[in-house]
């Protein structure tokens, strides 16, 4: 199937970019998930703002400790990065996981993070990692945080006036470890659950995929963790957050297994 | 929209629509008819090209998004004499009708180049988003690891 006509527009900055967003316009980022939507006519936006040509919002950089992501990174370039092996291991053990070679070199981590998929690898991995979402209009900026950003299935605080242009993640606790599990029917297809874990001496973080409508932290698993219980225990009450019995299953199952993987 | 690209080395200055896909502007604009057209959802993987040298779906990519890049095409893999990869395929039988194979070679090309001693099971993940109904897939690992191999 083909898309409906649209009007198409290809900014090379983000201020132009943001000149062109209203409720009528549709960023083009990756494309990845957008365009098969409009293949199929699920989606009909009357304009796409093609930002692929912002060259200003491709960039990863470590400064002060803190992983920098411009919106327009693609997955490939977050699974090859050293900075991100080093500093931010979940990152590259998530992006793994999505789609497959040939989407990674298109699809981006704005892009990832703006479709809101709950069974999205990469929204959980920056849930479990406390990441904070930069957001910009014409007229103002601000930044949310995972809970603030995720609002429900496809669902940002994106308005249509704003693009998301950078996601900031803080450097791990000292002696973190990090895993992330997932289950799908065959590598690189839509995974059906699974988990982010970060654990450190005094800390640890529990993301869940395909729990709810958003990424879920699993708030009473990590307080158990932190209180002396151990892996089986905190994956019981992450699985519990589920609401039917086979995926809870699953996702006690792979809680369990990242918990195991990180160290807890 | 008036776009100029460079396919397999060639330069085309075309005029498109925004909505035709890379897919059906390299097919129907160009007649470049061996990149395929399955499911156009970015599934079945019939549709890879290269894009400045790494693989992409050219069904979830507008041609307009082409313009001032290189695209590759399974056209532009041999000039005469089989790739090593075609070979591989052809003497491993990693095809039977063939639909699927341009876009397995495409996508497969770059992995046999970079990762001349990947295993087993890192070919199988590499040639996970492209499907064949016919072959099992056995042939196909079996290709890669020839060429992989032939190619250390």
């Amino acid at each position: 199937m083909k898309p409906p006509p649209f009007g198409y527009e290809a900014p090379r900055s983000v201020d132009a970019a943001l000149a062109l967003l209203d409720e009528d316009a549709k960023v083009l980022a990756g494309g990845q998930s957008l365009v098969p939507m409009m293949n199929f006519r699920l989606a009909r936006p009357a304009t796409l703002v093609d930002i692929n040509r912002v060259d200003a919002l491709a960039y990863l950089r470590r400064r002060g400790g803190v992983l920098r992501i411009g919106a327009l990174t693609r997955h490939a370039t977050v699974e090859r990065s050293d900075v991100v092996a080093r500093g931010w291991p979940l990152l590259r053990q998530a992006v793994r996981h999505v789609g497959h070679p040939q989407i990674r070199t298109r699809g981006t981590i704005g892009g990832s993070c703006a479709h809101a998929d709950p069974t999205a690898e990469l929204p959980v991995a920056l849930t479990a990692l406390d990441a904070r979402f930069h957001v910009r209009s014409s007229a103002s900026a601000r930044v949310l945080d995972a809970a603030g950003f995720f609002l429900s299935y496809l669902e940002t605080a994106l308005r249509d006036d704003e693009l998301l242009v950078e996601v900031e993640v803080p450097a791990l606790p000292a002696g973190a470890r990090t895993a992330f599990a997932e289950h799908a029917r065959t590598h690189g297809d839509w995974a059906i659950a699974g988990a982010a874990a970060v654990v450190a001496p005094e800390h640890v973080a529990i993301a869940l995929l395909g729990a709810a409508a958003t990424p879920l932290r699993a708030g009473d698993a990590e307080a158990a963790l932190l209180a002396g219980a151990g892996p089986a225990e905190a994956a019981r009450l992450a699985g519990a957050l589920v609401g039917d019995e086979w995926r809870a299953a699953l996702t006690t199952a792979l809680v369990r297994r990242a918990l195991e993987e990180a160290g807890a | 929209m008036r776009i100029s690209v460079d396919v397999n080395g060639r330069r085309y200055d075309e005029d498109v629509e925004p909505r035709m896909l890379l897919s059906d502007f390299l097919r129907h604009g160009l007649g470049l008819t061996g990149t395929h057209v399955g499911c156009e959802h970015g599934v079945c993987g019939a549709c890879t090209i290269q894009l400045d040298d790494a693989p992409v779906r050219s069904c979830l990519m507008f041609a307009v998004q082409a313009d001032g890049r290189s695209v590759r095409t399974v056209e532009g893999m041999s000039d005469g004499d089989l790739h090593p990869l075609q070979r591989a395929f052809h003497e491993h039988h990693a095809l039977q009708c063939g639909f699927c194979t341009p876009g397995f070679l495409m996508s497969l090309e770059p992995f046999v180049r970079d990762r001349p001693g990947a295993t087993d099971e890192e070919i199988r993940e590499a040639l996970a988003g492209n499907l064949c109904r016919c072959t099992g897939y056995e042939g196909i690992v079996a290709a890669v690891r020839q060429a992989a191999r032939d190619r250390s």
